[in-house]
């Protein structure tokens, strides 16, 4: 849209570092971080946010790469989507690089960033439940140089908040080399939000399976019990195969666990059943979780 | 472009075919009907250099705001603008009582306030307006007007409209046709019945509303926007202002998209209300939310059928109850509902037909045109009746179309004999014959386009591919008795020529078809066709292809009015009749070739002009048996649809769509691939994604999220088949249009296609995945 009237003068600031652009929210508490600004700006397009000044995080090239630290990555929070589906980030942690291909058309993915998927924290965001299944922590920069950790799984359960001025600086990440996947549902072949999301990632050194289940929730939900079950079946130091009946059961031990049956009524009686659509929502998590197994078994 | 050119192209793009046959001998004419001619707009638009309503700017404009209502259904006690007019910045604050002359409109039946006084009848329904000197402003002071509503149980059921209390002062039925046919006693021995629910589908024009009202000294208002029907909005902005309408002008800018009706005179009246008002040009661009909230939808649509066959699987008896949800407001149902039940059938012989079709009023968004209505909702039960009665007579599908198809001559259940070609029997064999797409199992894995998408989470075990076919067919030009004039002019002078016609150019093609006829009939190569104002004689909507006939014809005959005048002198000089005089390449000769001179010197710097209409043949109303010819003309397609369904998570990628039409006559080849390619990926939208859902009367997600049209990678590839050109001798060149029919028939052919595939009913549009998925082993 164009609109040719003059507009309310905003501050931009475009600091080069992470601890600048700390100090630059400091300084200016109604500031609101951009990086990718997918969100952010279609917010502003409709009318629904007028920030007064804007904290631009592009120029930031720290955070738009990724270094290693102990076994893990530590990610810039300022990589795109783009950048982490390309095939080196794929070697690396697979499942997020899958989740980043799939995270909308190319215009989205060559702007939008990791750390604005998760500041936006939107039930569809494909990259966290591929976080929540690493059980990624966050490195957080504060003023004057701080540095906090809080799990991504706090973050975004509303257990941990970001205090003002704080920044998602950098994602860290365990390098586990070992199959992962991440699998969504959509309503198109075209890119879509995902109606269901599932990622599977193997901890060899600890014999884990662990899963994520996105965009059914507010948050992505962690199946632990049908986690540590299906770890328990697989032979970690042979062929790590597993029957097909076991992988069904996995899929619906998740989904189940996902999305419970209803509660029975407290006048005692049968539990009314889930309408069609959340019985599909189930059906889905189930194939999702099947399929995401057996291809990291594979 | 040169024969090899055109070989190479055709060689890289596999997406499109063109079945064009241009033999490598045979150089293409250069000139006039028949040639692939490029839109004369067509690098402006890829530039994005092209005008459209909201770059519009004027010197001291206001930003416009509607507000809209919250409630589908609500009385308004009271309505407070005092704090919005006291807000800095605002210039007017406008509602139903500062409306100067007539409080309600509608382009077809005036039933719609222009702005809610008393009674709230959808939710979006235009409350008040609002001019300031910032869009900011002008959207933060309309939601600072306080209203006061009760709010009402809404009506959102289409079935319990008859018995609920009238939303309206014309009652809740709008149209009621019992068309009856034959004799009602007539069985089969064979009975499918089935219950099918079309959805509610969007224009989604990618361009939102917008426009610009500009006062003029003399009190009047130029209304600069995309309406496709300026003339009906300039006489209804008329009677809204209180004004004569020689003194409103409605300027048709660039059309970003419209197979609906454009624009929402939701927002257009309120803008001139505003510039007439404050004295200042007012400006608005819609948000795609207010978008989806103002404009009209396809009718939502329940049909209850019963189909009676012979053994063989001859139609005996089709009966049917057709119910179209109108939403609040009368707006295009009865037509909608005229061609519902005409075409409830669809393109076959049946003896005796009872079918009963009702246009309701709800509290649910409004209904009005979308290309194909009423037709496309029919199509997707008849076909999914031809699909159940193939099943249980155990006979193709194809095979059980073939031995029903209609052909000219036939008689429609209305009783109109039809005229025109319907060669529907060599469309279904064209698609039927036509060689499968391959199965992808010899390509290696990570090429395969499994449903889900390229990153999705298709699997190759769980995908089952499913072939359907569907027969649709639709009318041409406004129905039952509308007088579908066109008036168009034509000027020559200095070698170029120029055509002035009301005719808007919506993307179908219009302006470059009116070069080509202008070129066809005079041999001039430069033709330019003026921009679209209300100063020009009316030229009628933009719908049912009435450019393509009526316009385009009036075109033609102005342009042989021309010609008369530029030859007739030299004929006389020559001593010969001017049909035996040829216009070419800028020479006009004589048939034997013996005799020539330039145009330049035979215009001798003469300027000529000339003014004609195109009015087709009368038509009359369907009486209360159903019956009449209504129709002007008919045209008819036969799509194969091949679909590829992952039965466990029920999602559907087309995989082939291969079309036959029948066309009359192709006039610009390259233009009518891409009407059809887009009327079949319109029609793969309302199949499967587009579905503009309401709750309660809410509309839930409007936004281009929620509302999902189909991207590059849920089209697919779009095989024309066949186009039969046998033409249509009452239309001007035998040229049909060939928009709309791709529409109607490309929903059912998917949904026979996922039938095919799952074994599963597919008795609702567009198909939820919940419908899609079946038992591995079944």
């Amino acid at each position: 849209m164009t609109t040719h009237a003059p507009q309310a003068t905003q501050s931009v600031t475009l600091p080069a570092s992470l601890d600048e652009a700390v100090a630059a929210l400091g300084a200016m508490p109604a500031a609101v971080p951009v990086a990718g600004g997918t969100d952010l700006m279609s917010a502003v397009n409709k009318g629904l946010l007028r920030p007064s000044g804007l904290v631009g995080l592009g120029r930031i090239s720290e955070l738009r790469g990724w270094h290693y630290q102990d076994g893990h990555a530590l990610l810039g929070a300022g990589l795109t989507h783009a950048r982490m589906g390309r095939p080196d980030f794929a070697a690396l942690i697979p499942a997020l690089a899958a989740s980043a291909r799939a995270a909308g058309p190319p215009q989205i993915r060559n702007a939008g960033t990791l750390g604005g998927n998760i500041a936006t924290a939107a039930p569809t965001g494909d990259a966290l439940p591929v976080l929540a299944a690493l059980e990624a922590e966050l490195v957080v920069a504060g003023p004057g140089g701080a540095r906090r950790e809080i799990p991504v799984s706090h973050l975004l359960a509303g257990r941990a908040m970001l205090e003002p001025a704080e920044l998602i600086g950098f994602v860290r990440v365990p390098l586990l080399h070992a199959p992962q996947v991440f699998l969504k549902a959509t309503g198109r072949t075209g890119p879509g939000r995902a109606t269901a999301s599932v990622a599977i990632v193997l901890d060899p050194a600890r014999r884990g399976v662990r899963c994520a289940v996105g965009a059914i929730a507010p948050m992505p939900l962690r199946p632990l019990e049908a986690e540590r079950w299906i770890a328990s079946l697989i032979d970690w130091d042979g062929e790590r195969g597993l029957a097909p009946d076991a992988l069904t059961a996995f899929g619906e031990y998740v989904a189940a666990a996902c999305i419970p049956d209803q509660e029975p009524p407290a006048d005692g009686g049968e539990a009314p059943p889930l309408p069609p659509a959340v019985l599909h929502l189930r059906r889905t998590v189930a194939a999702l979780a099947r399929r995401a197994l057996g291809r990291a078994l594979s | 472009m040169s024969n090899d050119a055109a070989t190479a192209a055709n060689a890289t793009s596999t997406r499109i075919t063109t079945p064009v046959t241009e033999g490598p001998d045979t150089e293409p004419p250069a000139l006039g009907l028949g040639v692939s001619l490029p839109p004369a707009d067509v690098r402006a638009k890829t530039e994005g250099t092209f005008p459209y309503a909201a770059d519009l700017w004027a010197e001291g404009l206001l930003w416009a705001a509607v507000l809209r209502s919250p409630h589908p259904h609500a009385r308004i006690l009271s309505i407070d603008t005092s704090a919005a007019a006291e807000m800095a910045g605002v210039r007017a604050v406008i509602t139903h009582e500062d409306i100067p002359g007539e409080g309600a409109y509608g382009r077809r039946v005036v039933d719609r306030p222009v702005f809610a006084s008393d009674l709230v009848r959808h939710h979006g329904e235009p409350i008040a307006a609002v001019a300031a000197d910032h869009p900011d402003t002008a959207r933060l002071a309309a939601a600072a007007i306080a209203v006061e509503y009760e709010v009402l149980e809404p009506v959102t059921d289409p079935e319990k409209a008859f018995a609920a209390e009238p939303l309206h002062p014309d009652g809740n039925l709008i149209r009621h046709i019992p068309l009856r046919y034959g004799d009602p006693d007539a069985t089969g021995e064979v009975v499918v019945e089935g219950l099918y629910r079309i959805g509610r589908q969007d224009p989604a024009p990618i361009g939102a509303e917008a426009g610009l009202a500009v006062p003029r000294p003399d009190g009047g208002v130029e209304i600069y926007t995309a309406s496709t029907d300026p003339h009906t909005d300039r006489d209804l902005a008329a009677a809204c202002f209180g004004l004569e309408p020689e003194r409103v002008k409605v300027v048709v800018t660039g059309v970003p998209g419209a197979t609906g009706d454009r624009e929402d005179p939701g927002f257009q009246l309120p803008l001139g209300l505003l510039a007439l008002r404050t004295g200042c040009p007012v400006k608005l661009t819609a948000t795609r939310e207010e978008s989806f909230l103002g404009h009209s939808h396809r009718h939502p649509t329940l049909l209850r059928y019963r189909h009676h066959a012979d053994a063989d699987g001859r139609l005996v008896k089709v009966e049917a109850q057709i119910l179209l949800d109108a939403g609040a407001y009368a707006d295009s149902s009865s037509e909608s509902l005229a061609a519902a039940v005409a075409f409830a059938c669809g393109p076959y012989v049946v003896p005796h037909a009872f079918i009963e079709g009702w246009a309701v009023r709800t509290n649910n968004p409004p209904s009005g045109h979308v290309r194909g209505e009423g037709a496309m909702q029919v199509c997707a039960a008849y076909e999914g009746q031809m699909d159940k009665l193939a099943a249980k007579l155990g006979i193709d599908p194809a095979e059980l179309r073939l031995r029903n198809a209609l052909s000219t001559g036939d008689i429609l259940p209305t009783g109109q004999t039809v005229t025109c070609p319907a060669p529907v029997s060599e469309l279904l064999t064209s698609v039927r014959d036509f060689p499968l797409p391959a199965l992808p199992k010899d390509a290696p894995e990570d090429d395969w386009l499994l449903p889900g998408g390229p990153e999705g989470a298709g699997e190759p075990g769980a995908v089952r591919r499913g072939v359907g076919y569907a027969l649709g067919m639709v009318h041409m030009l406004g129905a039952e008795g509308a007088d579908e004039v066109s008036t168009a002019t034509v000027r020559v002078h200095d070698g170029i020529a120029t055509v002035i016609c009301a005719a808007v150019e919506t993307g179908q093609g219009f302006s470059t078809l009116a070069r080509q006829v202008v070129q066809e009939t005079l041999g001039i190569e430069e033709v330019h066709v003026a921009s679209v104002d209300t100063d020009q004689p009316p030229a009628g909507p933009a719908t049912h292809g009435r450019h393509t006939w009526v316009s385009a014809g009036a075109v033609e005959r102005a342009a042989r009015m021309v010609r008369t005048q530029l030859l007739q002198p030299l004929a006389h000089k020559f001593g010969m009749s001017t049909e035996l005089l040829q216009i070419a390449d800028g020479k006009i000769t004589s048939y034997d070739g013996v005799l020539s001179t330039t145009v330049t010197e035979a215009m001798d710097g003469k300027e000529l002009w000339a003014t004609a209409q195109c009015r087709p043949h009368p038509t009359e109303p369907l009486d209360e048996s159903g019956q009449g010819d209504a129709f002007v003309g008919l045209a008819f397609c036969a799509i194969r649809a091949v679909v590829d369904v992952d039965i466990e998570l029920g999602s559907v990628r087309v995989v082939e769509m291969a079309i036959a039409q029948d066309v009359g006559r192709v006039l610009n080849p390259s233009q009518l691939a891409t009407r059809i390619e887009a009327g079949v990926t319109q029609g793969i939208g309302a199949a499967l994604t587009e579905n503009l859902r309401s709750a309660r009367g809410l509309i839930r997600h409007p936004d281009l999220t929620g509302y999902a049209l189909p991207t590059a990678l849920d089209a697919p590839e779009i095989r024309i088949v066949k186009l039969i050109e046998e033409r249509d001798v009452v239309a001007p060149f035998g040229a049909k249009p060939a928009s709309a029919v791709p529409v109607v028939t490309s929903p059912a052919a998917v949904a026979a296609a996922v039938r095919a595939a799952t074994g599963r009913p597919i008795n609702r549009l567009p198909i939820r995945p919940q419908a899609a998925v079946a038992s591995p082993n079944s």
